[in-house]
């Protein structure tokens, strides 16, 4: 049934594809991105120039994408570049959910708690995303795990209220009072029968986290705060090429169009998503729900 | 010629619905002058036979053949432009919820003079008097008021005759009412229905009444016409249709429409006594930040008392606090003051650790089935969860489920499946053996069956009756029905605002009520004067 949706299909699809070329990169006519030589610098796309491996062997190679001022093969970067991105997209998508979902969950549904956690969120919620990752990377190295938490920290109170929304509608339906008169823990109730009914518009919010962390990502790179310039992301890429934009446009273009594609395939995904879960928007019921209007 | 004919009318759902057509060949005629109740239990048809009447039907649903004919004019084939001249001036609606039919950002008056400006070419003092003489014809207090009156503002009673007041606007030929009491008090539905009836009378309009409620048929109809699954079933003057009904299906409505007659029931009289609330309240404190704070007194000082085997009855109003009263029994909610005694323990002010042992002794049954089940769990596991709470193996709390399922009179073997693969009726039914499954000694049932059709609803009540019967179960039952009351209860509390202001034995309030408020409510109980099916 989701499946049937035009913009699942499309956005799921463009994904599959890019999960694949970032598994398959090493396979698909690509060398080491970290690799370099002098002597093909700042080669224009589809030129054939020479490459030096770390054995100092020198291999002749297509630079399908060109090259950068170091001499670096821009393809290989980009495809190695796939996997640094989805990582981090779907990283961040996951951590910030499960803080989210948590404290959610007891800010929704534990009274006393709910100020508190909440205060604390628009805090938060006060500061730029930006600064605030700026400020995580400049505190800790610049490594994965610390990219991955500044981009969490600003997603969490997002994920939080929509959690505590969601909780405190869910918490009032007659099927959460009968278990409370079953005798069912509250742990029992948040988890059991609480938390299953918000997966659907979680998801949903969980593709929008993993475009946002994917696209933050590569301005933290681009800006010089993300990760160390030898590690191929786009927005590294993008930032060595930045100098030269005017004339070698390759540099910029290619990682760009990449990045582009994949938020906008993410996108697409859960907006799709957010369509066919919605059971309001779910055109395959429209027929009972004509009928039982007044029921 | 008939103000309304139809002939023949089809109206095919998309594919892939639960039938082909919505509602299939369907033709009768509304005279002027005349009321006609259109009848049929939820998913019969008869709300979409009232918007393809006004053209209001959805994109998905098309009108397959057949005719509506208003006044002579084929009006199937009729243009968009023509058709809107038509709505409002020569036929009109009004709604179930007068709440969401109305427009809460504007005012009532401005919501009336919105149809004049649009349809005619009144000038503006003309169409402020219209209004006006509107509101007086709606017999609202202070017309001047109400125009000017949100709807907010207004109560539910009030806001349905703004809602007949804009329909009657510009005189139509018919009205289409579709379930316009369903959401109102049993003494506010009076009301509007004899103003409608009035109305109708003055102005001699053909009216399309669609209700699933054959007390307000019995009320106020002319002819009848029943539906089933998209079909005529049977059409018919009132009497001969309720009285001397000739389809099958007819005659299985109408036995099943529970008589206003209280069922005379032996209770021992020395049975012990499960349930005693004391001066039980509940008050709602509302903290004003800079002005002082606000009280309401959901209950007040309910003092009650419910043997072993007995059904109590509490019946009232909406807003009269019943299901306050409910929930603070099952302690879903905290009382305020008072005690709730059950055998002999005040469960009001326990602590959490110690209720929860008990809390298995009082069980609820809720009002809507379609939202008491959690979606995401199986119907197993719905059932079972109280007793694996309370340390009951798997493997024998499951056997209890099966026993349980037959009990309910469901198969034993769907208890793998979901909620949403149920029928309102069954749902229920899954709902009392979960209820059920940890064997309580009270059953609180707030208003179980006012969600059902009338057929299923006499199913459930029979289940109701058989369990209290078998396991002699302690039961308070909460209603606004007064048949239904009359049909379970043995005893009968009436509140009203918070207070029990009668209480005493069904029979004896029903034969003679002492409280004006009880005579008010016995007065306005539709067709309480109708004895329906064949004798």
């Amino acid at each position: 049934m989701v499946l049937r949706n035009w913009s699942v299909r499309m956005g799921g699809a463009a994904l599959l594809v890019l999960v694949l070329v970032a598994i398959a990169a090493p396979l698909l006519g690509t060398v080491d991105p970290t690799l370099f030589d002098a002597a093909s610098r700042d080669l224009r796309p589809g030129e054939v120039g020479s490459i030096t491996t770390l054995d100092g062997e020198i291999l002749s190679h297509r630079f399908l994408m060109g090259s950068d001022s170091y001499g670096r093969d821009i393809y290989s970067r980009v495809l190695y570049g796939t996997r640094i991105s989805l990582i981090v997209g779907l990283a961040c998508a996951l951590v910030a959910l499960f803080f989210g979902v948590l404290l959610g969950l007891v800010a929704g549904y534990v009274r006393w708690a709910d100020g508190l956690v909440m205060r604390v969120m628009d805090g938060i919620m006060a500061i730029p995303a930006i600064l605030i990752a700026i400020a995580v990377v400049a505190l800790w190295r610049a490594s994965l795990p610390s990219v991955v938490i500044a981009i969490v920290i600003p997603e969490i109170p997002r994920v939080t209220r929509l959690v505590r929304s969601l909780v405190l509608t869910i918490r009032e339906e007659p099927y959460v009072e009968a278990a409370v008169a079953l005798g069912t823990s509250a742990p029992k109730i948040m988890f059991g029968h609480i938390l299953p009914n918000t997966l659907a518009p979680l998801l949903v919010q969980g593709t929008y986290i993993c475009a946002f962390a994917i696209l933050l990502e590569a301005i933290l790179s681009f800006l010089g705060v993300g990760l160390p310039p030898d590690i191929p992301t786009w927005g590294n890429i993008m930032a060595e090429g930045r100098v030269q934009f005017v004339a070698y446009p390759h540099n910029v273009f290619f990682p760009g169009v990449f990045l582009a594609v994949t938020v906008l395939a993410v996108n697409m995904l859960g907006d799709g998503l957010r369509d066919t879960l919605d059971p309001r928007l779910a055109e395959s019921r429209v027929s009972t729900q004509v009928l039982d209007e007044h029921a | 010629m008939s103000t309304l004919e139809l002939a023949n009318l089809t109206v095919r759902l998309p594919p892939g619905g639960d039938r082909v057509d919505a509602v299939c060949g369907v033709s009768f005629g509304v005279e002027r002058g005349e009321l006609v109740c259109l009848v049929g239990e939820s998913g019969s048809g008869k709300t979409v036979i009232a918007h393809a009447i006004m053209g209001l039907l959805p994109k998905t649903l098309l009108i397959a053949s057949g005719t509506v004919r208003l006044e002579g004019e084929e009006l199937t084939r009729v243009s968009a432009a023509r058709r809107r001249r038509l709505r409002g001036s020569r036929m009109a609606m009004i709604f179930q919820e007068p709440m969401t039919a109305l427009n809460p950002v504007m005012t009532c008056g401005a919501q009336i003079d919105e149809v004049l400006r649009t349809h005619t070419r009144m000038a503006d003092a003309e169409r402020r008097a219209r209004a006006a003489a509107l509101m007086r014809e709606v017999a609202l207090p202070e017309p001047q008021r109400m125009l000017g009156a949100y709807p907010h503002q207004l109560s539910g009673g009030q806001r349905q005759r703004v809602g007949i007041a804009i329909a009657l606007a510009l005189e139509p030929a018919l009205l289409i009412a579709d379930e316009p009491t369903t959401a109102l008090d049993v003494t506010t539905q009076a009301q509007i229905l004899r103003l409608i009836v009035e109305l109708q009378r003055r102005h001699g309009m053909a009216v399309l009444f669609v209700t699933h409620d054959f007390g307000v048929v019995a009320e106020i109809a002319h002819r009848i016409a029943v539906l089933r699954e998209g079909c005529l079933v049977e059409v018919g003057a009132k009497d001969d249709v309720l009285t001397r009904p000739q389809h099958d299906y007819t005659k299985m409505l109408m036995r099943a429409v529970p008589t206003l007659k209280p069922r005379a029931r032996a209770v021992r009289a020395d049975a012990p006594v499960v349930l005693a609330t004391r001066e039980l309240s509940k008050t709602y404190v509302e903290r004003g930040w800079l002005r002082p704070g606000r009280e309401v007194r959901a209950a007040s000082d309910v003092t009650l008392e419910v043997r072993k085997g007995q059904t109590l009855g509490i019946v009232g109003e909406s807003g009269s606090g019943k299901t306050t009263l409910a929930r603070c029994i099952a302690r879903l909610i905290e009382p305020t003051r008072g005690e709730v005694r059950l055998g002999g323990v005040d469960l009001a002010h326990l602590e959490r650790r110690e209720l929860r042992s008990l809390r298995r002794r009082v069980q609820v049954v809720f009002q809507d089935p379609y939202r008491s089940l959690n979606p995401r769990r199986s119907v197993g596991a719905a059932i079972i969860e109280g007793q694996l709470n309370y340390g009951v193996p798997r493997a024998e709390a499951l056997q209890q489920a099966r026993r349980l399922m037959e009990l309910v009179r469901l198969d034993p073997a769907a208890l793998g499946r979901y909620p949403h693969q149920f029928s309102g009726g069954q749902r229920q039914r899954i709902c009392i053996a979960r209820a059920l499954a940890l064997e309580p000694a009270l059953l609180v049932a707030d208003e179980p069956v006012s969600a059902l059709d009338v057929s299923v609803q006499a199913q459930v009540l029979a289940l109701l009756e058989e369990i209290r019967t078998r396991l002699e179960l302690a039961m308070v039952f909460i209603t606004h029905d007064l048949r239904v009351a009359a049909q379970v209860c043995d005893q009968l509390a009436v509140m009203q605002a918070g207070r029990i202001v009668e209480y005493g034995p069904t029979a004896q309030l029903f034969a003679q009520p002492r409280h004006p408020y009880t005579q008010a409510l016995l007065a306005a109980a539709p067709g309480r004067n109708y004895v329906f099916g064949t004798k």
